[in-house]
């Protein structure tokens, strides 16, 4: 039934077959390049405005060093910064967009992706008191776990996801904080 | 005929069924049924390149030398997984973070190499279609099954929806409750398939 084993009938079907499937691959790449672009700046924008006050304009993404930041302006006023951070966690790269006033307060939290274990550290993102925590966040505060001698409760059982967590957001304060010393 | 369409896709839901009797696709099985929904959404991607890939490969087997067979085969199903992978990327954004890292895995899948060799390389396009549809179907089951037990036991609720206030028996969450209810499943689906 199947075509011979000789040398040209072999190398004639994977040359087609591969042809074949490059120009799918290219094709459908070709029509999602734009709506994967789009989203993925729809999910940045989406978390820059849960982190940040309202009102203002949303500046392009800016760099320092490594890391990326957004500005929230009324025309010349600099109302916030959102910072995207990221921490080693337990089992990833924690990363987290910071909504940060000029004064150091940290106005609001949000976690953009993580691989942490599932019921434990990934509950970063849902445990409703941890996350409260992180609403307006006093800028005196000291943020670290209490095991630490800061301020935060850790998630049970997940220390290590705290630490990122509280890492993570000390950057971003202290970024903050060197570029209005700028 | 139409009893006979019927029994290729039933044979991939209890007597055949990919997770309990045949065993194969171990990895996403036990990565991703951390909840019902996870699960079924790791069902349903993998059944879509299962039922694409048997109809293609089923056309094409005809035509392909013995000895190149499984590199055809390969690319065959890399290429409609990476056609998922970009859709997914692009239409569903939210699934796709949740399932990212799972999704290239489904190449390597036993199930689909293996209802390639086994099943579409020997069969017409139309049949080979309905036995991608009863194995992906039987698949999915499977999951949201394993899904379902993990996510009650493990954290209190099912498809998301909260019952019970406080946590679960953590355990069930992580790997070994993975094994276990596996284990329990295969022992009642064996059963039941042996009748």
């Amino acid at each position: 039934m199947a075509a011979e084993n000789n040398f040209k009938n072999m190398v004639l079907c994977l040359f087609l077959v591969c042809l074949f499937c490059g120009a799918i691959l290219g094709s459908v790449y070709a029509v999602t390049k734009k709506p994967i672009e789009e989203a993925a700046i729809a999910e940045a924008r989406a978390a820059i405005a849960e982190v940040l006050p309202e009102g203002g304009e949303i500046s392009e993404p800016l760099k320092s060093g490594e890391m990326e930041y957004y500005l929230s302006r009324s025309g010349e006023n600099i109302n916030a910064y959102a910072v995207k951070s990221s921490a080693a966690g337990f089992g990833g790269p924690l990363t987290l967009m910071v909504g940060v006033l000029p004064d150091g307060t940290i106005y609001n939290t949000k976690v953009l992706s993580h691989s942490e274990t599932p019921g434990l550290g990934a509950k970063c993102d849902s445990d409703a008191h941890f996350i409260a925590q992180w609403k307006e966040f006093p800028a005196n505060g000291k943020i670290a776990v209490k095991k630490d001698g800061g301020d935060i409760d850790a998630i049970t059982a997940s220390t290590i996801t705290s630490r990122a967590y509280s890492l993570a957001v000390q950057n971003a304060r202290n970024l903050v904080k060197s570029l209005q010393h700028k | 005929m139409a009893k006979n369409n019927l029994s290729i896709i039933t044979k991939g839901l209890i007597k055949e069924n990919p997770t309990f009797v045949l065993v194969l696709g171990m990895c996403p099985t036990l990565a991703t049924t951390t909840s019902a929904l996870n699960g079924m959404e790791m069902g349903l991607a993998t059944m879509f390149v299962l039922i694409l890939s048997n109809i293609a490969i089923s056309l094409i087997a005809p035509v392909v030398p013995d000895k190149v067979h499984i590199p055809v085969y390969i690319v065959v199903i890399a290429t409609f997984v990476t056609v998922l992978q970009l859709l997914m990327q692009a239409y569903t954004p939210a699934v796709y973070r949740t399932l990212g890292l799972f999704i290239p895995l489904i190449v390597v899948n036993c199930i689909i190499l293996g209802r390639a060799e086994a099943y579409a390389g020997k069969n017409n396009w139309w049949k080979s279609a309905l036995d991608g549809l009863g194995m992906g179907l039987g698949f999915t089951m499977s999951l949201i099954v394993i899904g379902i037990i993990r996510e009650i036991l493990g954290n209190g609720s099912i498809f998301g929806w909260k019952f019970i206030t406080g946590d679960g028996i953590l355990a069930f969450v992580m790997a070994p409750g993975a094994f276990l209810v596996l284990g329990y499943l295969m022992v009642l689906f064996n059963k039941i398939a042996k009748k």
